[in-house]
């Protein structure tokens, strides 16, 4: 089996924060991190790897210093890591960057399976992953939960619903997004960490990969950011105090005016 | 590359007021005078703040051919059958968007046996309705789903497509909008139409609700968004409203699936689900041990509420996730959110502070659940709630 993981290396989102005062992101000491749901793909992508044989490759588009991402993985377990680097990917929307991975994934090689997070923490779009297996030509599942079985060129997962969950069966080569149901993932070994340390990283742009330069980044992008602004407050808080008592009387009294319970 | 923000370095102060504002890290200083690095998305932000207007960011131009599509168009969700709530909120906000545009509004439905809902669409703001019925639409798959709607699109180029940004819409629109080759933004929150240019204004939370940003597709058609659920209203219904039902054949013979739905399991753990429910009482770690989520269960029996929980709950083990609200759970909007012992970090405040009233109960006055709540009250949990279900108890015995 030769898997493919697609992860992302984002700011850690839980430290982003908006300034009151100049309502900007504090970006101060922000780490960059592997998108969480994406180390849910790569640990699923090890075992698959634990149970059948085979190699994990790690993709990932981005600025240079994205290769602490992939070096990271490969302290996992993963066996080989791939950027797609260029100043010609920069302010690509999910269109351009699908385009991209897809292309770099066409130079990875055959694959029997690629594995996605279900989305990324910091544009939460969830797009990417249709988006490569609709360019590659593949089936896709979304929001996997869990697999059920691999074999015979098939793959059957569960797929977590609004409702409840579907279970699927799509031929092989696919590509999955994964909820975070589907594992825990392993800490990295002291061998992985080593190997991290001296791994070779491939680094392709716009010409090793034979992108069309108009599709890639800005240039390549549908759509366009136009403005940004800090979340609008909701509306005005009211505090309701007193005893206990006084409280629930209060609020129960607020809530009834307002229709909410009768 | 052609569209860039250029600075004007003569009129640069380099006073650095744009450096904070701009979201992408995008500003950089050099040699005294600020610079734009390839970070940069054309936002805006920067030239908003500059006090001596030194920013230019290029205004974007309409692609060719966008005058061949007109109309709106949006995909009517149906699960086992039954047409999604979110249906009829895109239908009224898709009415809207069609007369500020004059053009018609039409809707797309996928499914079996769905024909004689189509009327209903038609009563809730459709002028036209394009249904594909046949029973391998019975479950949703992405092939089948992402085909059929984008054959729709093609025959009928509407120039803006709406869905829910619910498990099966961001799953295949995604799918349908790489096919025809145009843009998509994810999981709006709000949309509203640029008159003079004729686009769409799209705005959606990102970096975990932390901002808003508004995108418009300016070159390709149709443009395309997902709509969270429960944002937008529903409109009121017609009856006898007239529109017309267009069947679509699809040659089924030449369709080959790659993947088959095997199985739907519906997992209703409670009496009334989250993404439907009017009122959601959610639990979070403040209470401490599994046994005291029956307070919770009870104060919403009280409410005819559903139960929701933040992931400290789901962690601990106390819930299953089916109920965990947040960017890691389900985005909720309900009409009343009572939040009890939940802190409110910002992955659970992004799943539900667009609900109408939301009602935070913290022993921690400083707790940031507080920040979006329309009614706080700090104070023990063990005494508010259990006070709330006799006094809502009292209250029904007096009905
Ligand atoms: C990638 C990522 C995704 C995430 N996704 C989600 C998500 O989808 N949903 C989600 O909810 N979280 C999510 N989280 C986790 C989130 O950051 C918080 O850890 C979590 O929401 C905390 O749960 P809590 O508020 O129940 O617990 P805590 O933060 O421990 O808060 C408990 C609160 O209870 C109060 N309290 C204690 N005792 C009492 C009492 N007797 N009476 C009244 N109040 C009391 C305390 O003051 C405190 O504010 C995510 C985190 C990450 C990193
Ligand atoms: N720049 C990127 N490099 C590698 N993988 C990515 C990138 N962007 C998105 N992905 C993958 O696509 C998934 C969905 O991302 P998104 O559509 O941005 O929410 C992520 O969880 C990753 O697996």
């Amino acid at each position: 089996m030769h898997i493919i993981v697609c992860i992302k290396q984002v700011p850690d989102t839980k430290q982003v924060r908006l300034d009151e005062k100049t309502h900007t992101l504090i970006r101060e000491g922000v780490e960059s991190i592997i998108n969480p749901y994406d180390m849910y793909a790569l640990e699923e992508g090890l075992r698959i790897k634990d149970r059948f044989g085979g190699k994990v490759t790690v993709c990932t588009m981005g600025p240079p210093q994205a290769e602490s991402s992939l070096r990271e993985a490969i302290s996992y377990g993963a066996d080989e890591a791939v950027l797609l680097s260029d100043r010609a990917f920069a302010g690509a929307d999910t269109w351009a960057t699908s385009y991209t991975l897809a292309k770099g994934i066409e130079k990875i090689g055959p694959f029997d399976l690629i594995l996605c997070g279900k989305q990324a923490v910091d544009g939460d779009t969830a797009q990417v992953g249709p988006g490569i297996a609709e360019r590659l030509a593949i089936p896709y599942v979304t929001w996997v939960r869990k697999i059920e079985e691999i074999g015979d060129g098939l793959i059957r997962v569960q797929r977590l619903m609004d409702d409840g969950y579907d279970r699927l069966e799509t031929t092989l080569p696919a590509l999955l997004t994964v909820v975070k149901e589907i594992n825990e993932p392993r800490v990295p070994s002291l061998k992985g960490k080593m190997r991290a340390k001296s791994q070779k990283i491939g680094v392709y742009g716009t010409k090793e990969l034979e992108a069309d330069p108009e599709r890639v980044g800005l240039q390549g992008s549908a759509t366009q950011v136009i403005k940004v602004f800090p979340p609008p407050r909701l509306k005005e808080r009211e505090w309701i105090e007193g005893t206990p008592v006084e409280q629930v009387g209060q609020l129960l009294g607020k809530l009834t005016k307002l229709k909410l319970i009768i | 590359m052609t569209l860039q923000t250029r600075i004007d370095s003569d009129k640069c102060t380099g006073c650095e007021a744009c450096l904070p504002v701009c979201p992408f890290n995008a500003l950089e200083m050099k040699e005294g005078k600020a610079s734009v690095n390839d970070q940069c998305t054309l936002c805006g932000a920067c030239a908003d703040e500059c006090p001596v207007e030194a920013i230019f960011v290029p205004v974007l131009e309409k692609g060719e051919g966008s005058e061949e599509y007109s109309g709106v168009m949006i995909f009517a969700e149906q699960r086992l059958g039954k047409i999604s709530e979110v249906a009829y909120e895109l239908l009224h906000k898709g009415r809207e968007l069609a007369d500020t545009l004059k053009v018609s509004l039409s809707a797309a439905l996928l499914g079996k046996d769905v024909s004689a809902s189509a009327n209903r669409l038609i009563e809730n703001g459709a002028d036209r309705v394009y249904v594909v019925d046949h029973p391998s639409l019975e479950g949703f798959t992405d092939e089948l789903y992402g085909e059929c709607l984008t054959r729709i699109i093609r025959t009928s180029r509407p120039e803006i497509v709406l869905a829910g940004a619910t498990s099966i819409g961001r799953s295949f629109i995604p799918k349908v909008a790489t096919q025809i080759g145009t843009g998509l933004t994810a999981d709006c929150t709000d949309l509203s139409i640029d008159t003079e240019q004729r686009l769409l204004l799209q705005t959606r939370p990102a970096f975990g609700g932390n901002i808003m940003a508004t995108i418009v597709c300016p070159q390709k058609r149709p443009q395309m968004a997902t709509v969270r659920a429960k944002v937008m209203k529903k409109g009121v219904v017609q009856p006898g409203r007239s529109g017309e039902i267009i069947p679509l054949e699809i040659d089924w013979a030449e369709m080959s699936p790659k993947s088959r739905l095997l199985e739907i399991v519906e997992e209703i753990t409670e009496k009334v689900r989250l993404a439907e429910a009017d009122v959601i009482v959610t639990g979070g770690r403040g209470l401490q041990e599994e046994k005291h989520f029956a307070l919770i269960r009870e104060l919403a029996e009280q409410l005819d509420a559903a139960v929701g929980a933040s992931r400290g709950a789901v962690d601990a083990g106390w819930i299953s996730y089916a109920h965990q609200v947040g960017q890691t759970g389900k985005t909720v909007a309900p009409k009343l959110y009572i939040a009890v012992g939940v802190s409110g970090a910002v992955q659970h405040l992004v799943g539900m502070q667009s609900s109408d009233t939301i009602v935070a109960i913290n022993s921690d006055p400083h707790a940031p659940i507080f920040d979006v709540a329309s009614y706080g009250m700090v104070g023990d949990l063990f005494e508010i709630v259990p006070e709330m279900i006799k006094q809502l108890k009292a209250r029904m015995g007096n009905n």
